[in-house]
C-alpha cells in the first residue's frame, strides 16, 4: 500500500514537472466562449499544446490572478472595464501593433477604446449587449422599456429573474432611473436602493449562468440576460423576445488581454493574432452568437446568428458601457447590493 | 463507551497524531492564521490588503452607520441576520438528516452482515456523481415544468404545479440530498457494533422499550450521532450551491456572503476573513463544548 | 410484554429507508432516461438515441473529460487513503491514548478543515502556496484534498473505535500478543466498518470537490468537476447527463466487484 501509494506521488510529481515543457499555450477563459474545435485548430496549425482554465466572472478572474495566479496564464479573456482595473493593478504586459499581422483586422471603431486606447494590451474578442427578454406566451404587452424589470406589469410579478452581479443589474437600474453611473449623489442613491429593494419582492431569482437555463425551462417568464445567451435560448425554443429599452441597456465587450509575466509569451501572441483571422473569429461567433470586433467575418457567419434580433439592436435606444467606479463610490454601491440581498 | 485507555497506546498519544496535526498545521492552520492576520489589516480596493492594523473588517460587521457612514452608530443587524438564517438553515438541514438517516442506519446495520455492505453502496453510489450535477438534476426534477409535477399532474394528484422551486423548502430538500450519507455512515459504524444481546437481555430484566433506548442503546450510537450531526451541520454552514440553485439565490447565506467578499465586485478581503474568523470562532465553541464534555465523560 | 422485542425489526424503518433511497435516487434516474435523448435540449424528448455517450467518448472534448476524468478518480483514491491512514492513527490516539497534551486542542485541529468554509480554504491556500514557492499543480491538489479529508475519515473511524470496549486489547495482550498483534488482529478487524466508511467518505469528498481544487489547481489541470462545472452550472447538457450516467454505472460495477470477491473469499474461509 505503501509503495503504491509513493509511486503514485512519484507519479504526480512528474506529471506536474512536465507541464513546463516548451511549445505551450495558457489561456483563462470565461466558460463555454470557445468551441473546443477552434482551440484543436490552433493547437494543429501551430503545434503548441493549449491548456484552458475557466472563471465565472471577471471578478472571480482578477480574484484569483491577486491571490496568485498570475504568471501561470499567458492570455486571459476580460470585459472592457475589468481590462482598465487590470491594466491598473499592473497585471497586462505590452505589444506592438506589429508583432500581430492581423491587428489591421480589427474594426476601426474598436481601436481607439477608452479601455485600452490604441489596443496596447488587448484584441477584441466579442462584444455584446445586456439588457432583458420576455417569454411572449406569458406577456404580449410592450417591451420598450425596462420597467418591465424593474415594476413588472402583472403577468410577470414573481417570474422575473434578474443577473447576480451588482454591477449589472445595479447600472441597468441606474438607466431606468436615469441616474448616471457611479453618481455618489445622495438622493440619487437613495432612489436606486428604494427602487431595488421594492422591485425585489416582484423577483423570482437571482443568476447569472442560470440566466439561459430558467427562460428555456419556464422558471423564470421574464429575465435580464445578455444578448448571445438570449439567442441560444431562442435556440432551444423558448418563446422569448430580447428588448432594446428606450432608457438605455449596457454594451460590453470581452478583449484577449497579454498577461504579465506569461510563460509562453510568443505562442499568446500567436493566438491573439490566430483570434484575428476573420474565419476564426466568426467560429467563435458561431459559436457563442455575439459579434466579433473583426472586419471580414460576414461571409463565414452562419445567416442566422449574422440576422439574429440580438445582435442587430434598432437605432434609438443607446447602449452604454459599464464604469468602473472610484473606491468610495463603490463602498455605496456595494452596501445597496448587501442590503439588497440581506 | 471506551471506558479507561488501553495500556498499549498510553503515552503514544502525540505521536499517533503528530502526521495529522503536521499536514494540517502546515496546509491549513497556517493559511488560516494568515487570513486571521488578514482580518486586522486594511483593505486594498478589488481584493488584497494593505499591511496596515484596521479594525474597519470588524467594524463593518458590527456596527451600522447608515448607508453613508455619517450616521451615528448602532448594532449591525444585517450580518448577524445572515449568520442566524444559515445556523438556522443548517440545523433544520441537519434535522431532516437525523430524521431520515437514523432509521435508514440503523436499517442498514441490523440487517445480515452479507446484505449489509450492498445497502451501505446503495445510499453511497448517487455520491460518485458529483453535488453540482445532483443539485442541478434535483432542481430539473422538481421545477414546474419537471418531471415531478407533469407526472402529477398528469396523473390527476394536483391541478397545478408545486411551485417548489425557488423556496426554503427546496433548499432543505437540496441540504439533506447533499450531505445525508455524512449522517448515515457515522451512524451506522456506531450502530453495527452495538450487540443486541445486551438489549435483549435488558428486555428480560423489564426494561420498557424507551428505557432501553435510553440507557443501553443510545451511550453506544450518540458518538456516530454526534459525528453525524457535526459532518451535515457544519458544510450545510457554508453551502452556496442549493441556495444559490434551488434557492434562487435571492438571499445571502454565510458561504455567498464570504464568497462575495473574495469573488464578487466589493473585493473586501479583510471583512471576506472577518466574517470567516466569527463563523469559525461559532463552530469552534460548540465543538470545544463537545470534547469538553468527551473528556469529563471520560474522566468519570 | 405482548411480543419479545426485536429492535432490529423496527416496523416502518424499511419504508424510511426506501424513502431515503427514493429521493437519493429520483434526479439520477431522471438524468440518466434523458441522457439517452436524441435532442440537444434538455427539455424536449427527441427520441432514444446514443449520441450522447458516442459523444462524451469521439466528441472533441472527450480527451479532455478522460484526462479530468482520470486526475479526479487518482487525486481521490490517493487523497482518500492517505486522509484515512492518518485519520487511523489519530483516532486511536484520541479514544485510546488517555489524556495527552494537546488533547482537546488536538481535537479542535482535526477538525479545523470542516469548521472553514470552503471559500475561504481556498482563497487562504491560494496565498499561502503562492507565498511559500509551492507551484500549483496535481500535487498542491493531493495536499489540499487530504487535508480537508481527514476529518471525513476520522469522524466514522472515531464514533466506531469509541464504542469497541478495549478489553479485546487487553485480553490479547494478556495472551503475550504484541502491540502490533493487538492491532492488526484485534483492533482494525473491530474497526473495519469505521474505517471503511470513513474512506468512503473521504474519497466522496474529495471526488466532488469544485471550489478549492479550482484555486489551487495549476494552469490547464482539471478534474472532472472543474471540467464540468461552467456548463452545468449554464443548465445540464446531455453529454455531461452522459458522462454522470457512465459514473454511476462504473461505480456500480466497481461496488458489484467488491462484494462479489468479498463473499468468494469468505465462502473459501468456511470451505477451509
Amino acid at each position: 500500500m505503501k509503495k503504491l501509494l509513493a509511486s503514485t506521488a512519484v507519479a504526480l510529481l512528474s506529471l506536474t514537472a512536465a507541464a513546463q515543457a516548451e511549445g505551450k499555450l495558457s489561456i483563462y477563459h470565461w466558460f463555454e466562449y470557445i468551441p473546443q474545435t477552434l482551440l484543436d485548430k490552433f493547437a494543429a496549425e501551430y503545434d503548441v499544446e493549449v491548456t484552458m482554465d475557466t472563471f465565472d466572472s471577471n471578478e472571480a478572474l482578477l480574484a484569483s490572478l491577486k491571490a496568485g495566479k498570475l504568471g501561470s496564464y499567458d492570455v486571459a479573456v476580460p470585459g472592457d472595464y475589468m481590462v482598465k482595473i487590470m491594466n491598473g493593478e499592473g497585471m497586462l504586459d505590452t505589444f506592438e501593433p506589429s508583432e500581430l499581422s492581423n491587428f489591421g483586422n480589427i474594426e476601426k471603431q474598436w481601436v481607439d477604446v477608452a479601455f485600452d486606447s490604441g489596443r496596447k494590451s488587448s484584441i477584441p474578442y466579442q462584444w455584446g449587449s445586456t439588457s432583458y427578454s420576455v417569454n411572449r406566451d406569458v406577456y404580449t404587452g410592450p417591451i420598450d422599456s425596462l420597467s418591465v424589470i424593474f415594476d413588472p406589469p402583472a403577468e410577470l410579478k414573481g417570474k422575473i429573474n434578474v443577473l447576480d452581479t451588482a454591477g449589472e443589474t445595479l447600472t441597468l437600474a441606474s438607466l431606468y432611473l436615469g441616474i448616471p453611473q457611479c453618481s455618489a449623489d445622495r438622493e440619487q442613491l437613495k432612489e436606486l436602493n428604494a427602487l431595488v429593494q421594492k422591485a425585489k419582492a416582484d423577483w423570482a431569482s437571482f443568476g447569472s449562468d442560470v440566466a439561459k437555463d430558467v427562460l428555456v425551462s419556464g422558471d423564470a417568464a421574464a429575465g435580464m440576460i445578455w444578448s448571445g445567451f438570449s439567442a441560444k435560448a431562442r435556440a432551444e425554443g423558448a418563446n422569448i423576445e430580447y428588448a432594446f429599452p428606450k432608457e438605455g441597456y449596457i454594451v460590453w465587450m470581452d478583449n484577449v488581454v497579454l498577461l504579465k509575466d506569461a510563460p509562453n509569451r510568443d505562442n499568446a501572441l500567436k493566438f491573439m493574432n490566430f483570434l484575428l483571422e476573420p474565419e476564426n473569429a466568426a467560429a467563435v461567433t458561431n459559436y457563442a452568437q455575439y459579434t466579433a470586433g473583426v472586419t471580414g467575418t460576414a461571409e463565414f457567419l452562419d445567416p442566422e446568428v449574422a440576422n439574429s434580433p440580438e445582435s442587430n439592436p434598432p437605432a434609438g435606444p443607446k447602449g452604454a458601457f459599464v464604469e468602473a467606479c472610484s473606491e468610495d463610490v463603490q463602498v455605496l454601491y456595494d452596501a445597496i447590493w448587501t442590503n439588497l440581498k440581506k | 463507551m471506551g471506558g479507561g485507555s488501553s495500556r498499549i497506546y498510553r503515552g503514544n498519544g502525540v505521536k499517533l497524531m503528530l502526521p495529522s496535526w503536521l499536514i494540517i498545521g502546515s496546509f491549513l492552520l497556517l493559511p488560516v492564521m494568515m487570513m486571521a492576520v488578514y482580518s486586522f489589516l486594511t483593505k486594498e480596493f478589488r481584493g488584497g490588503v494593505i499591511w496596515e492594523f484596521s479594525l474597519a473588517a470588524y467594524d463593518q460587521f458590527f456596527f451600522d452607520r447608515g448607508l453613508f457612514g455619517d450616521e451615528p452608530p448602532k448594532l449591525e443587524w444585517t450580518y448577524i441576520g445572515i449568520f442566524w438564517r444559515s445556523i438556522w438553515q443548517a440545523g433544520l438541514a441537519t434535522i431532516a438528516c437525523l430524521l431520515i438517516g437514523f432509521p435508514t442506519a440503523w436499517f442498514i446495520a441490523t440487517r445480515d452482515p452479507k446484505s449489509r455492505s450492498i445497502w451501505l453502496f446503495l445510499v453511497t453510489i448517487p455520491y460518485w456523481v458529483n453535488l453540482l450535477i445532483r443539485t442541478v438534476s434535483m432542481k430539473f426534477l422538481i421545477r414546474d415544468t419537471g418531471p415531478l409535477n407533469e407526472f402529477l399532474m398528469a396523473s390527476g394528484i394536483i391541478s397545478e404545479p408545486l411551485g417548489l422551486i425557488n423556496t426554503n423548502f427546496a433548499v432543505q430538500l437540496g441540504l439533506f440530498y447533499s450531505y445525508l450519507p455524512f449522517m448515515v455512515l457515522p451512524i451506522y459504524a456506531a450502530v453495527e457494533r452495538y450487540d443486541f444481546a445486551l438489549s435483549e437481555a435488558a428486555a428480560d430484566l423489564y426494561a420498557g422499550t424507551w428505557t432501553i433506548l435510553r440507557l443501553v442503546i443510545l451511550p453506544v450510537v450518540k458518538p456516530g450521532i454526534i459525528a453525524g450531526c457535526i459532518l451535515v451541520f457544519v458544510p450545510s454552514l457554508g453551502a452556496f450551491l442549493a441556495p444559490d440553485l434551488l434557492g434562487g439565490a435571492k438571499t445571502f447565506m454565510i458561504g455567498s456572503l464570504i464568497e462575495e467578499q473574495f469573488k464578487g465586485s466589493a473585493g473586501n478581503w479583510p471583512f471576506g476573513a472577518a466574517a470567516s474568523m466569527i463563523l469559525l470562532t461559532i463552530v469552534m465553541c460548540v465543538l470545544l463544548v463537545y470534547a469538553r464534555s468527551q473528556n469529563k465523560g471520560e474522566a468519570r | 410484554m405482548a411480543a419479545k422485542l426485536d429492535l432490529r425489526r423496527f416496523p416502518g424503518f424499511l419504508a424510511i429507508t426506501i424513502l431515503c433511497l427514493v429521493v437519493l435516487y429520483a434526479p439520477l434516474a431522471v438524468v440518466a432516461v434523458y441522457s439517452f435523448n436524441a435532442s440537444t435540449s434538455i427539455t424536449n424528448w427527441g427520441g432514444t438515441s446514443l449520441t450522447w455517450y458516442v459523444d462524451v467518448f469521439t466528441g472533441p472534448e472527450a480527451p479532455k473529460f478522460q484526462k479530468a476524468a482520470l486526475n479526479s478518480f487518482v487525486i481521490a483514491v490517493c487523497a482518500a487513503s492517505i486522509a484515512t491512514i492518518i485519520a487511523t492513527a489519530a483516532a486511536v490516539a484520541m479514544t485510546r491514548a488517555g489524556r495527552f497534551r494537546g488533547k482537546t486542542l488536538g481535537f479542535a485541529l482535526i477538525n479545523l478543515p470542516l469548521m472553514v468554509p470552503e471559500v475561504v480554504t481556498a482563497v487562504a491556500s491560494l496565498v499561502f502556496f503562492s507565498a511559500i514557492g509551492f507551484t500549483t499543480g496535481l500535487m498542491t491538489i493531493l495536499v489540499a484534498h487530504t487535508v480537508f479529508c481527514i476529518p471525513f475519515a476520522y469522524l466514522p473511524i472515531a464514533a466506531r473505535m469509541q464504542s469497541i470496549p478495549d478489553q479485546y486489547e487487553q485480553a490479547a495482550m494478556d495472551l503475550y500478543a504484541t502491540p502490533s498483534e493487538a492491532f492488526r488482529l484485534v483492533l482494525l478487524p473491530l474497526m473495519t466498518p469505521g474505517v471503511l466508511s470513513g474512506f468512503l467518505l473521504a474519497f466522496i469528498i474529495s471526488l466532488d470537490d469544485f471550489l478549492i481544487t479550482n484555486f489551487v489547481k495549476g494552469a490547464g489541470i482539471e478534474t472532472l468537476p472543474t471540467a464540468i462545472f461552467g456548463s452545468v452550472k449554464q443548465g445540464i447538457k446531455p453529454n455531461i447527463m452522459a458522462i454522470s450516467t457512465l459514473m454511476l454505472g462504473v461505480s456500480v460495477v466497481f461496488v458489484s466487484l467488491s462484494w462479489l470477491i468479498g463473499r468468494m473469499g469468505q465462502d473459501k474461509k468456511q470451505a477451509s
